[in-house]
């Protein structure tokens, strides 16, 4: 009834190829920048923005980031949870160097670094393929933890070998440190985050997305007909590292203020957000947000389920969680392989057609 | 000899040890790639699950306690009997087999004809799950293994070696279990070589390897191919669960030698027993050299990256692997 084509007449080009051909598709987007910007800084508390928010914005940079270099690059890696750790550690480096430049510009610079990282680690792309690939970035993943570990310039000597993120403002309200507000930490991470997928959004439909996609779907074949696998496979992997270094910055300097490499950034991070991009959907920027937003929410919900609702003690939730999500994917696999963002296309492709099907 | 060597020496001989139990895991990860192009990323973990299996059955744990306990509020623990060792091992061959038909039933079986990187991910899946599952159905503490294999160093060795060195040199230490896992391996090598070189079944698990449809078409079942190689990648499994519930118990850290047997894979190649063989000893003693040579120079703890290291700066320049087979590709 309200998802109609009809009268939505295009008159030019580029409006013929615009993300959201649909006028109520349009309308949708911009409602939910409204929603995002205007509304839930005034009314979000710190358990909804810690839980839930949060996590879930920074994750979506990271999902975005990989679902460039997976879903349209086609080269898998499990390395992701090593190159969040450059870019967490090179923020705090430029944090403590540098206090006076903006942490906006320092986190920008940490994605920068992140990026050069990923393209020493992306070298090996070129003669490797598939499999033998994802294993190669485990080397990366076990590789850079450790040298956060154990190399004590990068955490600045400290005595307990974590880092912690000090005090810093944009426009003068406190965006890190222990005395940020909910809606500070939110608002900072959905900046980011919209305009990191604004240009996700278009670099892939753009010449770059193509020829990345072209690697993705036969790489001689895309070599054969001039497209440059050294320079797609190499920006790929840039432009994903920059997106997951700074999920990794704002993952330690917003969100939890204080990291121990190991811990936040092991491996299970690295399967954690290829999981978020698998569920949510291979090649699509929606699928990263909605597999993020899964993830995210499902560990809150089955916790207060089992936890809150049916008191059961919080390991054997944990273990039924971890049953739940193997089984989900196992289950999003053979139901549906291109994840939550197909379900959203067929739905919408049943919402154009509603209510009159033939 | 000079003490500095023997204690190379030392460390090499214990490398060679660590490498056969990394092919033990990777030897598992190989028979699936062979017969079914699937990456078994669940291959340590069917391990921790074999493991823990064993361990609860010769206990007599009662499954699922803690969540039967959680749900009705009961207080089961133990049937209070304990199994033989033996009889505990068969009936743990009795669940890796039920394991692997079930993997076939549900997962495998509808996810014929998919990419490679769907099963990967799939297997990925299932690992997450095992490992929920084990822990709910085990309980998730740390449990010691024993099926009564030898344990401890080797006195013999230490005193016969004891001569080669100085005043201050007490010989060799080897675990003798480790002596007992070498070989077992061995043995393990030989009969699944001969396995699939002279058994029907055998020959049958290497045609559907070469082509499924081919096999499909001379009446080949696929079906029971892949339940037969799961039922003996469990089996490796818990061969290799066994080994390393016993070195260092049963725990979680169990299913992270799977990563280990990555790199050991990416040397040997995907699709070669004796290059999982091989890939695990130069690994193994690869990373015990290094940790010894060059480690206290840089930190320590390098073990943790070394073995990864190690295979993709080998990769660069060999993509297949040591053994693996040619990869041509076509347009």
């Amino acid at each position: 009834m309200f998802y109609r084509e009809a009268g939505d007449f295009k008159t030019s080009y580029s409006e013929d190829s615009q993300t959201f051909p649909i006028r109520f598709d349009r309308y949708r987007y911009y409602a939910v920048l409204v929603v995002a910007f205007a509304v839930i800084p005034f009314v979000v508390d710190d358990y909804w923005a810690n839980a839930i928010l949060v996590p879930f914005l920074i994750y979506s940079i990271a999902a975005i980031g990989l679902n460039i270099l997976t879903g349209y690059c086609g080269q898998v890696s499990l390395g992701t949870g090593g190159f969040m750790a450059v870019g967490a550690y090179a923020c705090y480096k430029l944090m403590t160097a540098f206090p006076d430049v903006s942490i906006v510009l320092h986190v920008i610079a940490a994605g920068f670094i992140t990026a050069g990282v990923g393209v020493l680690f992306g070298l090996p792309s070129l003669r490797i393929k598939g499999f033998y690939l994802a294993v190669a970035t485990l080397a990366a993943q076990f590789f850079l933890v450790w040298l956060f570990n154990k190399v004590p310039w990068f955490y600045n000597y400290s005595a307990s070998g974590q880092i912690s993120a000090p005090e810093r403002t944009v426009l003068g309200i406190a965006v890190t440190g222990p005395e940020t507000t909910a809606w500070a930490k939110y608002l900072i991470c959905l900046l980011f985050v919209v305009v990191l997928a604004w240009a996700a959004r278009n670099l892939t439909r753009g010449t770059i997305g193509r020829s990345w996609m072209a690697i993705r779907d036969m790489d001689i074949a895309a070599e054969i007909i001039g497209v440059n696998p050294l320079k797609a496979k190499l920006t790929a992997f840039a432009v994903s590292s920059f997106y997951i270094g700074i999920a990794g910055a704002l993952f330690f300097a917003v969100y939890l203020g204080a990291v121990e490499v190991g811990e936040a950034f092991g491996i299970q991070k690295s399967f954690l957000i290829l999981f978020m991009v698998i569920i949510g959907g291979l090649g699509s920027i929606f699928g990263s947000f909605a597999g993020a937003a899964f993830l995210v929410l499902l560990p809150v919900l089955l916790k207060n389920v089992l936890v809150g609702g049916m008191g059961w003690p919080t390991d054997l939730a944990a273990h039924i969680e971890l049953m739940i999500v193997g089984a989900l994917i196992i289950v999003f696999l053979i139901a549906e392989p291109h994840g939550l963002a197909q379900l959203w296309r067929i739905g919408k492709e049943k919402l154009r057609l509603w209510p009159f099907p033939h | 000899m000079p003490d500095q060597l023997l204690y190379a020496a030392e460390v090499m001989i214990n490398g060679l040890m660590a490498g056969v139990l990394y092919a033990l895991v990777a030897l598992g990860f190989v028979l699936i790639f062979k017969a079914s192009g699937i990456f078994n990323y669940a291959q340590g973990v069917l391990a921790l699950f074999a493991a823990l299996t064993l361990v609860g059955l010769q206990e007599g744990q009662v499954p699922f306690a803690h969540l039967i306990n959680a749900a009705f509020g009961t207080e089961v623990h133990h049937f209070g009997w304990q199994l033989p060792s033996i009889v505990a091992i068969l009936l743990t061959v009795g669940v890796m087999i039920l394991l692997a038909v079930a993997i076939e039933r549900f997962i495998l079986k509808h996810l014929v004809n998919q990419e490679p990187i769907i099963l990967f991910m799939a297997t990925i899946g299932l690992a997450y799950f095992l490992e929920g599952f084990g822990d709910v159905m085990w309980g998730a503490d740390v449990k010691t293994l024993d099926v009564g294999l030898p344990q401890g160093g080797s006195f013999w060795i230490e005193e016969k070696t004891a001569v080669l060195g100085g005043d201050g040199f007490y010989g060799f230490f080897i675990d003798k279990l480790d002596i007992v896992a070498t070989v077992v391996a061995a043995i393990l090598v030989i009969s699944l070589t001969l396995f699939s070189q002279y058994s029907k079944q055998g020959r049958a698990l290497r045609a559907v390897a070469d082509d499924h449809q081919a096999a499909l078409s001379v009446g080949i079942s696929l079906r029971f191919i892949w339940v037969l190689v799961w039922s003996i990648a469990g089996f490796v499994a818990l061969v290799a669960g066994i080994m390393w519930g016993a070195k260092s118990g049963v725990q979680f850290s169990l299913s992270l030698i799977a990563l280990k047997a990555l790199p050991v894979l990416m040397l040997g190649g995907f699709t070669s027993i004796p290059g999982a063989i091989v890939g695990g000893l130069i690994i193994g003693v690869g990373e015990k050299l290094f940790e010894f040579t060059i480690g206290p120079m840089i930190g320590g703890a390098t073990e943790n990256w070394f073995a990864y290291v190690l295979a993709l700066l080998f990769l660069v320049f060999r993509p297949q692997g040591l053994f693996g087979e040619k990869i041509i590709e076509r347009v």
